[in-house]
């Protein structure tokens, strides 16, 4: 080894310089930096060699090109006369919108199962369990085709469309729903709606503060329903109630009216929501029950009521174990959606997949979804985490 | 410690195993490797698709044994990759395949941003659409605010998008990448009609449940000619598989088919000498061997008989020449002289 | 202290009859209180809905073999999985070769099977397991042997979905393990970046990196060099798994009390020697439950690569899909191929769970 190899005559502050640990670990990085270096020069030169050789255009310079491809369904007005840069906006869009609604629509279901799971009715607990094992040990994937073929072969042709309830029809083509016609007062109660949000915000802030003050409650939550739902009906009364719907309706192949939702969104989003709700559901369960028994039962012993119990003692709790697995769940239901390319759903990927193929270039697509998903992902956790620090504060 | 050891040696001999090897050029690599990686649909009725048993039959699978054969002198020196329409050039640009019949359309865009070269095309088609009879649909015209089936990545979304634009239709693009689960959808219903390259639609309807439920509508939106495609930048793999496709036409048009192709070696006329190799020349000059159009045409038939044998009128498609018959029966086949 | 009085009356009597037996049973677990009497009479009632109904087509009414008489029966058409078996579970793989593929498969869970017991985890059977994975891909492979080669374009159906997980999960726990280490270790240049590869693989899908493997990765290599399409889709799992490893790991390491760092210091061992003979030992025990979730998920995440048309086991069934005979057939055909990963997926999780009590009792 190296220290029998070093003459014992040495004087200690002269030993080598890889004696030190300090200048060693300099070394080591910096033989890693170079290492690291020479494979990103390595893959960097060939590419350039290859794209060189090959002639194959570089740059996002495509990005203000005409797409000249349609696209299925859009947030935004898009048409095939917009550019690349315009498509992929409305990629990204219908990403955030199957991933929101998704995440909403799994955090419900799933703490909903992982109650079930808990529950003392021993059948109810049963088929939680079977839910539970059976969609996690599902690929996503196949779950996504299993249901995009059941929209597409179970469901009949348009002129045939299943009518369960007046204004809503059920057909191959997807679902579609009346909605509302067109009138002023409709977008006066959404104005309403956001006003009676920020008052419910300012009465729960001062609610509290008297509740610190004074030890005296007040019902947040029933007063808050009645302000979220009384202030936009005063302002449907005020426009004199409109009730004309715009209800879907057969005009040459497809509907038209009212809105719909197409084969390929319910199919992701079932998808998406059944098989990640199962993972959230263990993830409640197990946050549920990681407070001990004695908390619940000494918060009785206070005399709170059981809702309180819940609201007060084991809520905050479970919480601050339940939020970190369920961001990571969430993450993964964001980045599932990018299989909704197998399906035809045009999220980010669909289109980015699209705009590679239309224009052969690559390298610039991925990095594009990388980029995009990378965001995605961090501001996702950046949100949580802020979220968690507060819960982990109010706890204190 | 023998373990790691043998764990590091097995690395090794996996990645040596699987990396394949430099190319000086794309026929001097094909002659190492003893065989021609082409791509093609692996979906396509007629162009390419395995059938019950697994052997690869169509127009451009027959394309690629041409090329296989003018090499090699045997047909079954050839391996058949098939590819989405999402991974067809990036196969070719990567080196994964030498050669694509894959009908792909060629393109401007695709001579120049995507560094390929288009050969002869093997099949000029053009765009349509197959519908439903039941919709009671007889023109393209009509086809305001439909579903529209089509193949995400290719020309054909692109030219059915034009299309709607330029008459001032609407659609709603139903994208699925996958040829035969296009098809799905649409025999399913997901959509109101299926927009693809019309000898596609032939194959479609072909396989359809019920052929005689659907139409193909009048209108031809499009241009396709299908060519085979090699990467830019070597010339003699391209004047190799250019000149494999136009012996096919050359053939038809000196009569010569894979019956008579021995019998044609007699004959007195230079112009079949000179194709057939009895005159040698035409070898040499492309690096290959003089008896190559010779052996094509007997082993694998004149671009006629390839035609009629995949997508001709007693094939399930049932397709006419149309375009695709020789020059002097009012096509587009042209072959220049082989001299 | 209280002085019981037995009165030697009561200990004879039996409970009441509706405490014990399945009148009991039913009414401490279904009928315990009004909601959950109204629960389980609307759960018997959404049950007796389904179940039934399914039975009868999923059994009854069901087509086993025969191909034809499916048009237009009102059961399940199961011969749709049963005319086509051979191609979804071994794709493109000629006819008379398919034992080959077959044989590794039943080499792979032979050894599984074996390996369940953890007191048979020695060098025997780590020798065992290299000798087995590399005759495994001898059998698929050939070539040797007097084996006909089979090209990997070839490879296809559930060998390949085994394949991509196996080899992904083994190659990918090295760099994992490394990765870990990496980010745990004290030198700031080899932190930052593995902390950059693993946070960053982490925030992308799978797809993204198989998307890279399919179009990108080509353009990376040198001029003349390829790699076949499998082995590409291989590197992106190996990368995307090594990621998820890397943070299971960091979790065993930080889970190992700072005084074993100290005490092995203070014997004089180096870094390496630290790693390897006292924390990682201890490490990767804590983690073995939670890596087995990773090799299930890596096992569910192999179906991705349908997206870029390897014939895995999924892609196989939607081929057959997508024949006319068999169009329309699409609930038989997955439910097949969803009761194939769920039973693998079942097994491992639930050796998983098997696994973490007996480590619990063990620390």
């Amino acid at each position: 080894m190296a220290a029998s190899a070093s003459p014992p005559d040495t004087d200690l502050s002269a030993s080598r310089f890889y004696n030190d640990p300090a200048k060693r670990s300099l070394i080591y990085q910096a033989g890693v930096l170079l290492m690291v270096a020479l494979l990103a020069y390595y893959l960097i030169s060939n590419t350039l060699a290859n794209v060189e050789r090959q002639s194959i255009a570089t740059g996002f310079g495509f990005l203000e090109k005409e797409a000249s491809f349609e696209i299925g369904e859009s947030l935004v007005p898009y048409s095939a006369a917009d550019t690349y840069a315009r498509a992929l906006w409305v990629g990204v869009l219908n990403t955030l919108k199957v991933s929101f609604i998704g995440i909403v629509l799994t955090v419900l279901l799933g703490t909903l199962v992982g109650i079930a799971r808990l529950s003392t009715n021993w059948l109810v607990s049963r088929m939680a369990a079977v839910y539970i094992e059976v969609l996690q040990d599902i690929p996503v994937l196949l779950q996504l085709f299993f249901w995009y073929a059941f929209f597409y072969e179970m469901l009949p042709s348009p002129r045939q469309a299943l009518n369960p309830i007046a204004g809503i029809f059920l057909s191959n083509r997807g679902l579609m729903m009346a909605v509302p016609a067109s009138h002023p007062a409709w977008d006066f109660m959404g104005w309403a709606l956001l006003a009676a949000v920020g008052l419910v915000w300012l009465l729960r802030r001062w609610a509290r503060k008297r509740q610190a003050r004074t030890g005296q409650g007040f019902p947040v939550f029933w007063s808050g329903v009645g302000l979220l739902l009384g202030l936009p009906l005063l302002v449907w009364l005020l426009w004199g109630a409109p009730t004309e719907m715009d209800v879907p309706h057969l005009a040459g192949f497809n509907f038209k009216g009212g809105i719909g939702i197409s084969p390929e969104f319910a199919a992701l989003l079932l998808g998406l929501v059944l098989y990640t709700a199962a993972f959230v559901a263990e993830i409640v369960r197990a946050g549920i029950q990681s407070v001990s028994k004695g908390q619940t039962e000494a918060a009785k012993s206070l005399g709170l009521r059981p809702g309180l119990v819940l609201n007060l003692v084991v809520l905050p709790q479970a919480l601050r174990v339940i939020i970190p697995p369920l961001t990571s769940q969430m993450l993964n239901l964001t980045k599932n959606s990018s299989l909704a390319v197998a399906i035809g759903y045009p999220d980010f990927v669909s289109v980015a997949n699209t705009t590679i193929n239309q224009t052969g270039q690559a390298i610039e697509g991925v990095a594009m979804i990388m980029i995009v998903y990378l965001c995605f992902s961090l501001l996702t956790s950046a949100f949580m985490n802020w979220y968690n620090k507060k819960i982990a504060l109010v706890e204190r | 410690m023998l373990l790691r050891k043998l764990i590091a040696l097995l690395v090794c001999a996996l990645v040596l195993g699987l990396t394949g090897t430099l190319w000086a050029g794309t026929l001097d690599d094909v002659r190492a490797k003893g065989f021609v990686q082409v791509g093609v649909n692996g979906d396509l009725f007629g162009f390419g698709k395995p059938d019950a048993k697994g052997v690869w039959k169509g127009l451009d699978v027959d394309t690629g044994r041409a090329i296989a054969t003018a090499i090699f002198g045997d047909p079954s020196k050839v391996k058949f990759i098939p590819l989405t329409a999402v991974t067809r050039f990036t196969a070719l640009q990567s080196g994964e395949i030498d050669v694509l019949c894959r009908n792909a359309t060629r393109t401007l865009g695709r001579e120049t941003a995507l560094g390929l070269n288009f050969a002869q095309p093997n099949y000029y088609d053009g765009q349509g659409f197959l519908i439903p009879k039941s919709l009671g649909v007889k023109s393209a015209k009509e086809l305001d605010g439909a579903a529209v089936c089509v193949l995400p990545g290719t020309t054909t979304e692109l030219n059915v998008a034009d299309y709607f634009r330029s008459n001032g239709l609407k659609m709603k693009p139903v994208v699925i990448e996958n040829t035969a689960e296009l098809a799905k959808a649409f025999f399913a219903g997901r959509c109101d009609c299926l927009t693809s390259d019309a000898s596609q639609l032939a194959g479609t309807r072909a396989v359809a449940p019920n052929p005689d439920d659907y139409i193909i509508l009048p209108e031809i939106i499009s241009k396709e000619p299908l060519a085979p495609a090699v990467r830019h930048g070597d010339d003699q793999w391209y004047d190799v598989v250019n000149m494999t496709v136009l012996a096919l036409i050359n053939a038809e048009e000196l009569g010569i088919t894979s019956q008579n192709v021995d019998e044609m070696l007699k004959s007195k006329d230079p112009k079949v000498q000179r194709f057939l190799g009895v005159s040698p020349g035409n070898g040499k000059a492309l690096g290959l061997d003089e008896k190559f159009a010779y052996n094509i045409i007997k082993q694998v038939g004149n671009y006629g008989e390839i035609f009629e044998r995949n997508v001709g009128k007693n094939t399930p498609l049932g397709i006419e020449r149309g375009l695709n018959a020789l020059w002097t029966d009012g096509g587009l086949m042209y072959s220049p002289p082989f001299k | 202290m209280t002085v019981h009085v037995i009165d030697p009356a009561a200990e004879n009597l039996k409970p009441p009859a509706t405490s014990v037996g399945v009148v009991g049973w039913m009414r401490a677990n279904l009928f315990n209180g009004v909601f959950n009497s109204i629960l389980t009479v609307l759960t018997l009632i959404l049950l007796f809905q389904t179940l039934p109904p399914f039975i009868k087509w999923a059994f009854i009414d069901a087509h086993w073999l025969s191909g034809d008489a499916c048009r237009g029966a009102d059961g399940a058409c199961w011969s749709v999985i049963s005319n086509n078996l051979r191609f979804i579970v071994f794709g493109f793989y000629p006819h008379p070769e398919q034992w080959r593929p077959l044989l590794a498969m039943l080499l792979l869970v032979g050894l599984l099977f074996y390996s369940q017991n953890r007191s048979r985890w020695n060098k025997p059977l780590a020798w065992a397991w290299l000798v087995g994975l590399i005759s495994m891909g001898i059998l698929l492979k050939g070539g040797l042997l007097g084996l006909t080669a089979v090209e990997s374009t070839q490879w296809g159906g559930l060998p390949l979905t085994l394949l991509l997980s196996v080899f992904g999960l083994t190659a990918a726990y090295p760099l994992g393990v490394v990765l870990a280490l990496g980010r745990q270790s004290r030198m700031r240049v080899v932190q930052t970046l593995c902390v950059i590869y693993i946070e960053l693989i982490r925030g992308v899908p799978l797809i993204s990196l198989l998307f890279m493997s399919s179009v990108v990765f080509p353009l990376f290599l040198p001029e003349g060099v390829t790699l076949n399409k499998i082995l590409r889709a291989q590197v992106a799992i190996i990368l995307f798994t090594a990621a998820y490893i890397a943070e299971v790991v960091r979790g065993g390491l930080q889970a190992i009390p700072r005084g074993q760092y100290e005490a092995a210091e203070s014997m004089g061992l180096n870094y390496w020697q630290t790693m390897r003979l006292v924390i990682l030992p201890q490490a990767l025990k804590i983690v073995i439950p939670p890596s087995v979730s990773i090799l299930i998920s890596a096992f569910k995440d192999t179906s991705l690569v349908v997206i870029i048309a390897l014939f895995d086991l999924l892609k196989t069934t939607k081929s057959v899909l997508s024949d006319p005979q068999w169009m329309g057939f699409s609930a038989e055909a997955y439910i097949f191929v969803a009761v194939v990963y769920f039973v693998c997926c079942f097994f491992m999780s639930n050796y998983s769970r098997r696994l973490e009590k007996e480590l619990d009792t063990s620390l």
